[in-house]
């Protein structure tokens, strides 16, 4: 049954590199402000999944609606409502932080008065404020993770994307990232986050998606279920 | 919705430029390579001065396009490697803007090496390589390049031989733009009559016009999954 509430909105979504499925017959709704954690172990097609959503890569089956638009025709009104976090940072390492920002701002389109005005906000926001003009090369990892999620945001996405953010990062920066994720829902975004760390997709989102294989083995709202062993039997 | 045309364009070529300016990596090692380069043809042809009027054009166009090919691949790998094409890719930008964006930055980067290299020719080469015509088939030239270089390297870069690859798939390309541009040059340093060169220089306009069309066009096929 068709969910027309749901900001992301997948049909028998499938993805094949030549003879090679990635994905097949993948059903999926997210609603506004819903988290949605995708769990599955490495080639099991979350990151697939994610290109898909982010129009980053074309569906070669199914039907794909983000935000009422279809993709891959709509693609580019798509964009504009998606905020991307890679496993990569995404940032040029020869900019300061706050060219990185200017940068993506104006990417997406946002005038020069009100982009100083966000990149302000933002770095205050995830406390990069001090080292706004240092060059992103000299950053930690968890530095880089932060301004890429102030990347990410600037653009006040309706979506959140995120490709195994957790990895690499210290506690603190765990932390940190918690919070961050904790504001951008509070703020009505829609999450859908990758991850293989099954540790930290409970503490955050309302549902788990279990991929293997390129199919969803399971979906439902964390909390009433046994994730562990239902991860275990789809990774197996 | 969508970021209009020049917003994208110059947040691109601003970027690039920045982060070129901050870094100096292109530059220096374009700007290198073609030093060496000329002084080496410079040596080697010291003995025949003749011959070394003969080449001087080939000498120059071969050593823009070896210096492109080094700086494209190098543009494109820090691109690839720092993910920030497909932070570009997800943005909503045409893929058209995506393209003269990047092409302007190599241009101007290109460019650099090439006004460089002029005075440095005329000086080791006793001819004058600093007059408008020989500057002005430079220019096109250079953009010629930069047009192909940029369209080849988005595709060569995703690739694991790419340092081998984009001079092979670049070099036959290229090809009608060299030799189009050593007979423009030639014929205006030998002191032709105008309508020769004139006529070899739109012809090298043309050729990069409907190159750049071509590669406008195909741009979205190559970034696209």
């Amino acid at each position: 049954m068709i969910d027309e509430s749901a900001i992301i909105l997948a049909e028998r979504l499938s993805k094949a590199y030549g003879n090679l499925p990635a994905l097949q017959g993948i059903d999926l709704s997210v609603k506004p402000g819903e988290f949605v954690a995708l769990l599955g172990a490495n080639g099991s097609g979350k990151s697939t999944l994610l290109r898909l959503l982010s129009g980053l890569s074309k569906p070669t089956g199914g039907r794909l609606r983000v935000g009422g638009w279809e993709m891959p025709g709509e693609a580019m009104a798509v964009r504009a409502r998606i905020g991307l976090v890679a496993h990569q940072p995404l940032l040029y390492e020869n900019l300061t932080a706050r060219e990185n920002l200017d940068f993506y701002g104006a990417l997406y389109g946002i005038d020069r008065r009100e982009r100083a005005r966000r990149i302000q906000d933002s770095l205050r926001a995830f406390d990069l404020h001090k080292r706004a003009d240092s060059l992103a090369r000299t950053f930690s990892r968890g530095l880089k993770q932060r301004l890429s999620i102030a990347r990410a945001t600037l653009h006040q996405p309706d979506v959140l994307l995120l490709d195994e953010p957790y990895s690499g990062l210290d506690q603190r920066a765990v932390a940190l990232l918690d919070e961050m994720l904790a504001a951008a829902r509070a703020e009505g975004r829609a999450i859908v986050m990758s991850t293989h760390q099954l540790r930290r997709a409970p503490a955050a989102a309302d549902r788990a998606v279990v991929l293997s294989r390129g199919r969803i083995r399971f979906d439902a709202a964390i909390g009433s279920l046994d994730l562990s062993e239902i991860y275990r039997s789809a990774s197996a | 919705m969508k970021t209009p045309f020049i917003t994208g364009v110059a947040a691109i070529i601003k970027k690039d430029l920045r982060a070129e300016i901050r870094s100096r990596e292109l530059l220096s090692v374009m700007g290198l390579f073609a030093l060496l380069s000329v002084l080496l043809f410079s040596f080697a042809l010291e003995l025949d001065r003749q011959a070394r009027e003969e080449v001087v054009s080939g000498v120059l166009w071969v050593t823009l396009v070896f210096a492109s090919l080094l700086g494209l691949n190098r543009s494109m790998a820090l691109e690839r490697d720092q993910g920030g094409l497909d932070a570009i890719l997800a943005a909503p930008v045409s893929r058209a803007a995506i393209f003269v964006g990047k092409l302007l930055g190599n241009f101007v980067i290109t460019g650099i090496v090439g006004f460089v290299l002029l005075p440095l020719m005329t000086a080791l080469y006793g001819m004058n390589l600093l007059g408008g015509p020989v500057i002005l088939t430079t220019v096109i030239g250079i953009f010629g390049f930069a047009t192909v270089g940029t369209l080849l390297a988005t595709l060569t870069v995703q690739t694991r031989a790419r340092e081998a690859l984009l001079p092979i798939a670049m070099l036959p390309i290229v090809l009608p733009f060299v030799l189009t541009a050593v007979r423009a040059t030639k014929a205006i340093l030998s002191g032709a009559a105008a309508n020769e060169w004139q006529s070899a220089l739109g012809t090298l306009a043309a050729i990069t016009l409907i190159y750049f069309l071509l590669c406008l066009l195909l741009y979205e096929y190559v970034v696209e999954e």
